[in-house]
């Protein structure tokens, strides 16, 4: 609205620590190196190195993150001299209220920093050119912070979690190169590095998942999310090569932006090459039906959880979509109506997520689920428009999610390695009290519970949506805005239900629980203060006057010329910051008062007879569909994967003997007939005499391709030199 | 001379090193057929080098005998392997990739 | 160019296709005996005139020093290697009845299929380009092919010489008995 007129002054920033930023993946590079060659002969068996690299990285991180902020702040006060007397002149002659709320939100009364990129070309082929660069500007630096820390943390946290483990110089080793792929990706300056530091990220998390590969469940596991990646990957790539074509042969991420900004793309290429993006975005950030990997995941050691899940691998995708925004800005939002896709996908991730937690009993699951859901909050921010709210959750998100994974991994290491709340947990207070304060606070700060950070971030995200009176974000999404509110709701109620299960109530495993050591909790501890004073960096300046207001808006958000230009900020609104409170301590409340009595029955109970689910067949059959979490690994595994030995037949039928009779049964006994024409005619006469038929073809063409596979060296090289015979004639044919 | 005499005899060698790679059984002989075939290649290259005047043709002829050393070598590593646990270097008996 | 000089051309011309026809003709034929006979020795033998033969066609093309490499790598020592390799499977010295495949069909066919396409292309694209090997201009002289070994091809040189190194560790690790 105002663009024209408050036309914001960009500088271009200026320190050692921007032009040579590469340093900072660079270093736990050379630890994974190092760790590789010396590690195993080394008194601490190698986490020296990793501590030491990673430690370094920090420091340069910290820097770096100071020099902008202080480059920001410099420029910032030599033009606000200028920009006040502007901002007078202008108010005479426009509407005077809405300039006094776009300088307030830290629009167009600040100085925008220009994006610092220093590369230079790495391969040229044909007259492409290849470069290869770093790109310093804030959504970086923010991220090389967070990475950092997150990964400091936990790497002291690692020294006595894994310690005596059989692989210890392997684990570290490769935690050091997860942390330098994800900086490398943070820091790309073109989309061929990005895909270079998503693949490092996917194949690092691969290791790590396994890291316990003996057992079987956790080697699948590691295949799953490699293979699920693999999905999202193709999709990256065809994304990828899309946009380098459009954009007039470039990789360069800052020339794409504008290209896609400017309009010199057209919308239908730009919505094919954000739908490919949103492929991967989807299998790296968990996002709905893609996100079946993330629980799973679960399977690695517990510091590796919360190094994938707050600030390594699953934020991958969200910062690849901050980072290409007008392209997904423009490519997903829907011809004709102000719907964006990425909105919709956010919203029922975060819904679809959140309800997944209610039912797991592993610790760590609950969580995964959580991060599945808050990771759709992000997104959904994303595609409302709110960009710097997704940003800040991110940021805070890291912080709290970091400290619940710490804080699940130091209780299992009190319950002998069991993550079973159920039957191993309870009334952990009494034992870890450092942990179940920590565990406390970063609970509150996931359930948004003021003034902890993810009050502020979520209540950002929510004003964002422009669902409720008076916010004025990117347009109105009144169901999005719906989603928000219920995700947020159950966020506070699953996170009560697993600290009662947790910490409070009689203790139902064997032998005593013993409070962790101090590298576990002091990481704990940092992390917890982090989740409480993390949101004080983005309150909103309506609140807490401009000195103090939006501080991590202007330093985080990027130069006017790469966000799509009509973009304002929703405004806060109190009302609303009060009814998610509310919203969030009655669903909590209500949880824990529901367990409270619950156990006050049997305090021993490790199964529950009379719960909810035993008394309502409504609830029973709920609970049934997300215990099985939506049947998606059965579509994935027997319906999909194994489709061509031909269970798609047995798996329809179990579908219908499971779903369809679930609903039936229900429904009641009106229904129960018309369920059983459906079996009797319907499925057994057409549905299934047409599976058959596609499973027996499968099977068959199976059969056939198995001939290929003999083994025999002399026929395999047959094939090759024959079909480079045939390959050479057509290409003669051809030219 | 024509360039192609000299090119004609390299794809000859080459057909009859496939020839070979294709239907000897014996393991050793298999190898000797590859070397066969590298060594039509090599021809090709001394060929194309003299006629571009490029003496790069030749270095790179030169750095192929050196790899086909190298290949000789880990490859007869490999057949005797067989050979010490199948007591045959047969290679069409050695076929545990069936699918 | 003077009578005397043009036949005096014409007669090298002549000259040269008639060594080069020999010794393509041996080449080929000794090619042929090495993969057909079913003597494992005697393949060898025949695989050491076709690499001679090569070294030969090296020598028309002007390379005298990767005609030298040919004889000294080649025959001196991976033929040896070879002929080890015989040894150290046991292989029968002597006549062979399960040295071919039952089928050879199927091989012929490709090396069939891959001759003519070859021939196709090379007809299409090189049909009478003549090619001067022996004038003075295109000898290659040896020390050329060193200055260009160390200075331009100096990064592959020495990759070469680490894969060298590593076939060698490789080639022990396999075959060592542990």
């Amino acid at each position: 609205m105002l663009l024209a007129a408050g036309a914001s002054e960009t500088f271009t920033p200026e320190s050692w620590f921007f032009d040579n930023a590469w340093t900072i993946p660079a270093l736990p590079c050379a630890a994974f190196i190092l760790i590789l060659l010396f590690g195993k002969r080394l008194p601490y068996k190698g986490a020296e190195i990793g501590i030491a690299s990673v430690v370094t990285a920090l420091g340069l991180a910290i820097l770096t993150t100071g020099a902008w902020v202080g480059e920001y702040e410099s420029h910032q006060g030599s033009h606000s001299a200028e920009a006040v007397t502007q901002d007078v002149e202008l108010a005479q002659d426009t509407d005077s209220f809405e300039i006094a709320a776009d300088a307030g939100e830290g629009g167009e009364g600040h100085v925008k920093a220009e994006p610092v990129v220093r590369k230079l070309d790495w391969l040229s082929s044909n007259g492409k050119s290849f470069g290869i660069g770093t790109l310093v500007d804030g959504q970086s630096v923010m991220m090389l912070l967070v990475v950092t820390f997150i990964s400091t943390l936990v790497h002291v946290y690692s020294t006595d979690y894994v310690h005596g483990d059989r692989r210890f110089t392997h684990y570290f080793a490769f935690l050091s190169l997860f942390t330098s792929a994800m900086l490398f990706m943070v820091l790309s300056a073109t989309t061929l590095q990005l895909i270079v530091g998503w693949e490092l990220v996917g194949v690092c998390s691969f290791v790590l998942i396994g890291h316990w590969w003996e057992e079987k469940a956790n080697s699948d596991a590691a295949m799953k999310a490699f293979l699920t990646n693999r999905v999202g990957d193709i999709g990256l790539l065809i994304g990828m090569t899309i946009l380098f074509f459009a954009a007039g042969n470039t990789f360069d991420i800052l020339d794409i932006n504008d290209a896609a900004i400017n309009g010199e793309i057209a919308h239908s290429t730009l919505t094919w090459a954000s739908i490919c993006l949103m492929a991967a975005v989807m299998s790296k950030s968990g996002q709905f039906i893609l996100h079946t990997w993330l629980p799973d995941a679960m399977a690695g050691p517990t510091p590796v959880s919360a190094l994938i899940h707050a600030a390594t691998m699953v934020v991958a995708g969200v910062y690849m979509v901050g980072r290409l925004y007008p392209v997904f800005w423009d490519g997903m939002s829907i011809a004709g109506s102000s719907i964006n896709l990425m909105a919709l996908i956010g919203g029922i991730t975060c819904v679809f997520g959140g309800a997944l937690a209610f039912v797991q009993r592993d610790i760590k699951k609950v969580l995964a689920y959580s991060t599945v859901s808050q990771l759709g909050y992000m997104v959904m921010a994303l595609g409302v428009g709110a960009w710097t709210a997704a940003m800040f959750h991110l940021f805070t998100h890291a912080f709290f999610k970091a400290c619940l994974f710490l804080g699940a991994g130091s209780v299992s290491h009190a319950c002998h390695h069991s993550f079973d709340m159920k039957a191993d947990m309870g009334g952990l207070r009494k034992y870890m009290p450092t942990t179940h304060k920590t565990f406390l606070i970063a609970s509150g700060a996931l359930a948004g519970i003021p003034p902890l950070a993810g009050f502020w971030s979520k209540d950002e995200i929510l004003a964002g949506t422009g669902g409720w009176p008076g916010t004025n974000g990117n347009g109105t999404y009144y169901i999005i805005f719906a989603m928000g509110m219920l995700t947020a709701a159950m966020t506070a109620a699953y996170m009560a239900r697993t600290i009662w299960l947790t910490f409070y109530g009689d203790y139902r495993g064997h032998e005593e629980p013993h409070e962790s050591g101090k590298r576990i909790t002091v990481p704990l501890m940092i992390l917890a203060f982090l989740a409480v004073v993390a949101g004080f960096f983005n309150m909103p300046s309506q609140w807490v006057g401009d000195g103090l207001g939006l501080k991590f808006e202007q330093w985080v958000e990027p130069a006017g010329t790469r966000l799509p230009g009509n973009f304002t900020h929703a405004k806060p609104s109190i009302s609303l910051a009060i009814v998610a409170s509310l919203l969030a301590v009655a669903a909590g409340a209500f949880v824990w008062n529901y367990y409270k009595k619950l156990y006050a029955k049997d305090p021993k109970a490790t199964e529950y007879t009379d719960g909810l689910a035993s008394r309502m067949p409504l609830a029973a059959s709920a609970h049934k569909v997300l215990e099985e979490k939506y049947y998606l690994d059965h579509l994935y595994t027997d319906t999909i994967a194994a489709g061509t030995k031909g269970p798609l037949a047995r798996a329809a039928y179990w579908f219908n003997q499971n779903i369809l009779d679930g609903i039936v049964d229900g429904a009641g006994k009106g229904s129960v007939g018309l369920g059983r024409f459906i079996y009797k005619y319907i499925d057994q006469g057409t549905i299934d005499a047409t599976v058959n038929q596609t499973a027996a073809g499968a099977g068959q063409s199976g059969g056939i391709l198995r001939r290929v596979q003999s083994g025999k060296i002399r026929q395999y090289a047959t094939l090759m030199f024959g079909a480079a015979a045939v390959l050479v004639a057509i290409f003669m044919a051809a030219v | 001379m024509l360039l192609n005499q000299f090119l004609g005899l390299a794809a000859i060698l080459f057909c009859i090193g496939v020839y070979g790679v294709l239907t000897r059984r014996n393991g050793v002989m298999v190898l000797m057929s590859i070397e066969l075939i590298l060594n039509a290649v090599n021809i090709n290259l001394v060929a194309f080098g003299a006629y571009q005047g490029d003496v790069g043709g030749q270095v790179f002829a030169l750095f192929v005998i050196a790899v086909a050393a190298a290949e000789v070598g880990v490859g007869l590593a490999i057949v005797l392997l067989i050979y010490r646990n199948r007591r045959s270097i047969d290679v069409s008996e050695a076929d545990l990739l069936q699918g | 160019m003077s009578q005397l000089a043009m036949l005096a051309a014409e007669t090298q011309e002549i000259a040269t296709n008639f060594f080069f026809y020999t010794i393509a003709i041996v080449s080929v034929l000794s090619a042929l005996k090495m993969v057909t006979t079913d003597n494992v020795v005697h393949s060898a033998l025949w695989l050491l005139i076709v690499l001679a033969s090569v070294a030969a066609v090296y020598v028309f093309l002007g390379a005298e020093f990767a005609a030298a490499t040919q004889i000294l790598v080649y025959i001196g020592a991976i033929l040896v290697l070879l002929l080890f390799g015989v040894m150290l499977t046991r292989a029968q010295i002597g006549h062979e009845d399960d040295l071919n495949h039952p089928q050879p069909m199927q091989g012929l066919m490709v090396a069939v299929i891959l001759f003519a396409t070859m021939v196709y292309a090379l007809a299409d694209a090189f049909g009478t380009t003549r090619l001067d090997a022996l004038s003075e201009q295109r000898v290659e002289r040896t020390d050329a092919v060193a200055d260009a070994i160390f200075s331009t091809y100096i990064v592959p040189f020495e990759a070469i010489s680490v894969l060298l190194l590593a076939a060698l560790i490789g080639a022990i690790v396999v075959a060592r008995r542990d």
